[in-house]
């Protein structure tokens, strides 16, 4: 029998390799990111004997789980990792944290040792399943052949149902080389219930109308929404932006839940938060009448925990019941889908025949227009020197009517992005918010840009960040993906900078970029394209020839080396005491105050 | 927020699969809840259950956390948190051993004899006493023990569940 005749039979004996790749083919995997070893030879050998799933092969094993999170969070699909055993597993820890922080369905396939040698610290153990429980959202090891399709599929359900989030499955090289038989059509492929993980997704009708009464009564309401909804898929968005409309409410995002509502629309505040506008932070400060639809209170949000909009009646949705009541203590709790969510809300606020009874002339409106215009966003442009806040400014302009898609990495630069940046749509927005990764964007990047081959792809980076996973340039020349990296190069860790000159008297301890690569000929290095601007001038003319060129680029931007990131909730202070900074006459005088908080 | 601390028992029916009790014990570590007890066993050869009941503390808000966070692991069936769904009935058993001669000797198994312990080994110097009863009660059988030649203590922690007809 050929190997196609083979694979196509409906029921054959297999080797768990080749069962593997087969069963993630029918669950409708397309890319698998990877990087080989030992203990995954088998899965590599079975890899090589079909042309089903496509394997990317990364440069190192954290790009790997990051490509993934790109790839998931630009499509709603799972992400997919094949590492070996060991180092192969540790490698890929910091991307499964990110993808259980940022609640990013992910299966990552482990290569183990052979089952009679776990436990005798083999060539390249490691306990795997140790190591990633608090890091996944639900680990396995699989101990037998015929169990190895249906943990699978249940790796799979897991990933996605409810709050998704990342699951490894441990596959010991016994297992892998062994026979079973593979059965597309058994019964682990129905739909019936999991036995002991069925995340609720209809809420309860009498914590809707809790809702309703209080939003229908409110005088200063403001919806405060964030990933939740963009992980419910694409309906949510449309639902929300329903639900904004009918009854006229302010609207703020989180960092996660950026495009969850158009940054166009006029009822948009912006994000909220430590680095949030003026105006998100002050309403959520002074409104009666909070509605939480898929967020979780981060402390990022909430600043001072204590001072945290006090006077407000609070309505938290979300899938993950373990969200409710852990920071901040609701009012009325609601638990589901947020898709399921807003229907019921919209429903109940139809049928009760309200008009958005948040009008724009409205006490409310009036005075959230009053912070608006304080324009927080506001800085001073120089003519000398490129001011980041100018060249994100230039890049979301040139690329507004492109399908693009962004990510980030993580510092000064990922906050100029969340600000200056206007996202109208979901899943356009790729940036490692709980954990903060530095690197998270580069390898994002090429996931999103796999998933996404024809549309405009763009990492924002800071280039200490950058240089933390440099090495997987080498992949997007391979595979041919046209990732751009746009570089804010400020020479300096700038967050970290700008925590030392706020908090720590100045100090700039270890915070600066020494001895940096020249970034358009390590470009060049790679065959990949360089391109530099040093003047604000240069900035469109880098942009469009970064746009029209066909592959990889890196555009090296030579920005202000201090310039800080505001509107800013000082650490520690409560969410209604924004420092606008000195573009607004404020002073940036070092406080000591900070420097115990995170 | 309330500070106020409170002392809750918990039953959690968790599917018997290698590190399941892993996953539970780190959640408390990781995310820094207490236990005070913590008992488990399998309960249901046929469905593979085993039940774990833990006794913790914290304040209203932590002790909803712990509940949840527990629903949330993949393995875990149902928790229940006894306590808060009324009232519940809670043994524990503990061997204690204890080493004594003559007037001391007398005494403790007199008192052993009040709190219905058993003698289960006997020599002519020790005995080791089983008693089952609410934690409570232990802890003043032991108190009672320490100047009469107390040496060891083996306690199980706390079985639980609740009165009544209702079930987990
Ligand atoms: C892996 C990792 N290590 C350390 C940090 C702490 N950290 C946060 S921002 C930052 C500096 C980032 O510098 P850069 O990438 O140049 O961006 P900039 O802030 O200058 O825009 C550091 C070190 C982190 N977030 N991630």
């Amino acid at each position: 029998m050929s190997r196609k005749a083979k694979y196509n039979s409906k029921s054959s004996n297999m080797t768990g390799a080749e069962m593997l790749v087969q069963c993630l083919a029918d669950l409708g995997v397309d890319t698998v990111f990877g990087y080989p070893g030992g203990a995954v030879l088998p899965i590599y050998d079975a890899i090589f004997k079909q042309n089903q799933v496509r394997h990317i092969l990364v440069r190192h094993e954290q790009g790997a789980v990051h490509a993934a999170e790109g790839y998931a969070r630009s499509t709603g699909k799972v992400g997919v990792v094949l590492v070996t055993s060991g180092p192969g597993a540790t490698n890929s820890v910091t991307g499964l944290t990110d993808a259980m922080m940022d609640s990013v369905p992910i299966v990552c396939l482990t290569g183990q040792v052979p089952t009679h040698m776990i436990g005798n610290d083999a060539f390249q153990e490691a306990d795997t399943v140790g190591i990633t429980r608090p890091c996944t959202k639900h680990n396995y090891l699989v101990r037998s052949v015929d169990v190895l399709c249906k943990t699978i599929q249940d790796a799979f359900y897991i990933a996605k149902a409810g709050r998704p989030g990342p699951v490894v499955v441990d596959l010991p090289k016994d297992i892998v080389m062994s026979e079973g038989k593979y059965d597309k059509a058994g019964s682990s492929f129905n739909n019936s219930k999991h036995l002991s993980y069925n995340p609720q997704i209809e809420p309860d009708p009498s914590a809707i109308s809790r809702a309703i009464e209080a939003m229908q009564k409110a005088e200063r309401p403001i919806l405060y929404t964030g990933g939740g909804i963009i992980n419910s898929g694409p309906e949510a968005s449309v639902l929300l932006r329903e639900l904004a409309h009918k009854t006229g409410f302010p609207i703020t995002n989180t960092l996660m839940g950026l495009g969850s509502f158009p940054a166009s629309d006029s009822q948009f505040l912006g994000m909220l938060g430590m680095h949030g506008t003026y105006e998100a932070n002050m309403a959520m400060a002074e409104c009666d009448v909070m509605v939480c639809i898929g967020a979780r209170f981060d402390d990022r949000v909430t600043g001072k925990l204590s001072d945290f909009s006090t006077g407000s009646y609070k309505i938290h949705a979300d899938i993950d019941p373990s969200s409710i009541n852990k920071n901040v203590s609701v009012d009325v709790p609601i638990i589901g889908d947020s898709v399921r969510i807003i229907s019921a809300m919209l429903e109940a606020w139809k049928t009760q025949g309200n008009k958005p009874n948040m009008s724009r002339s409205s006490p409310w409106w009036k005075k959230i227009e009053k912070w608006r215009s304080r324009e927080c966003l506001y800085y001073k442009q120089s003519d000398e020197v490129i001011k980041p806040q100018y060249a994100i400014q230039r890049l979301h302009e040139l690329t507004k009517n492109k399908d693009v898609y962004f990510t980030t990495e993580v510092g000064q630069h990922q906050m100029w992005a969340a600000q200056y940046l206007r996202f109208d749509e979901p899943n356009r927005w790729m940036t490692s918010g709980g954990l903060g990764t530095m690197g998270y964007g580069f390898p994002a990047a090429m996931g999103v840009q796999v998933a996404h081959p024809n549309s405009l792809v763009i990492d924002v980076a800071g280039e200490a960040s950058l240089l933390m996973v440099i090495q997987e340039l080498s992949t997007l020349m391979q595979h041919r993906l046209p990732v751009k990296v746009f570089l804010l190069n400020n020479e300096y860790m700038g967050m970290v900078r700008q925590w030392q000159e706020l908090f720590h008297g100045g100090r700039y301890s270890e915070s600066y970029m020494d001895s940096l690569p020249d970034f358009v000929k390590l470009a060049e290095s790679f065959g990949a394209r360089g391109l530099r601007a040093s003047k604000p001038a240069d900035v469109d003319k880098v942009i469009l020839e970064m746009i029209d060129t066909d592959g990889p680029v890196i555009a090296d931007i030579l920005v202000d080396k201090e310039t800080n990131v505001y509107p800013m909730i000082p650490s520690g202070a409560a969410h209604y005491e924004m420092k606008l900074g000195p573009d607004h006459g404020e002073s940036e005088e070092s406080a000591d105050g900070g420097m115990a908080s995170v | 927020m309330s500070e106020k601390i409170e002392r809750h028992t918990m039953s959690v029916l968790v599917e018997n699969e290698p590190g399941v009790l892993a996953r539970v014990i780190g959640l408390f570590a990781g995310r820094g809840y207490n236990i005070e007890s913590l008992t488990v066993a399998e309960v249901d050869v046929v469905e593979n259950l085993s039940r774990v009941n833990l006794v913790t503390t914290g304040s209203p808000m932590i002790i909803e956390q712990i509940k949840n966070q527990l629903d949330r692991l993949v393995p875990v069936r149902t928790v229940s948190d006894l306590t808060a769904e009324g009232s519940y009935v809670e043994r524990e058993l503990a061997l204690i051993k204890v080493v004594s001669i003559g007037e001391k000797r007398v005494e403790s198994l007199r008192i052993a004899d009040i709190f219905r312990a058993h003698v289960v080994d006997s020599e002519n110097d020790s005995f080791v006493f089983e008693m089952t009863g609410k934690p409570s009660k232990i802890d003043a059988f032991v108190r009672l023990m320490e100047p009469l030649g107390l040496t060891e203590i083996s306690r199980t922690g706390v079985s639980a569940m609740l009165r009544g007809k209702r079930s987990l």
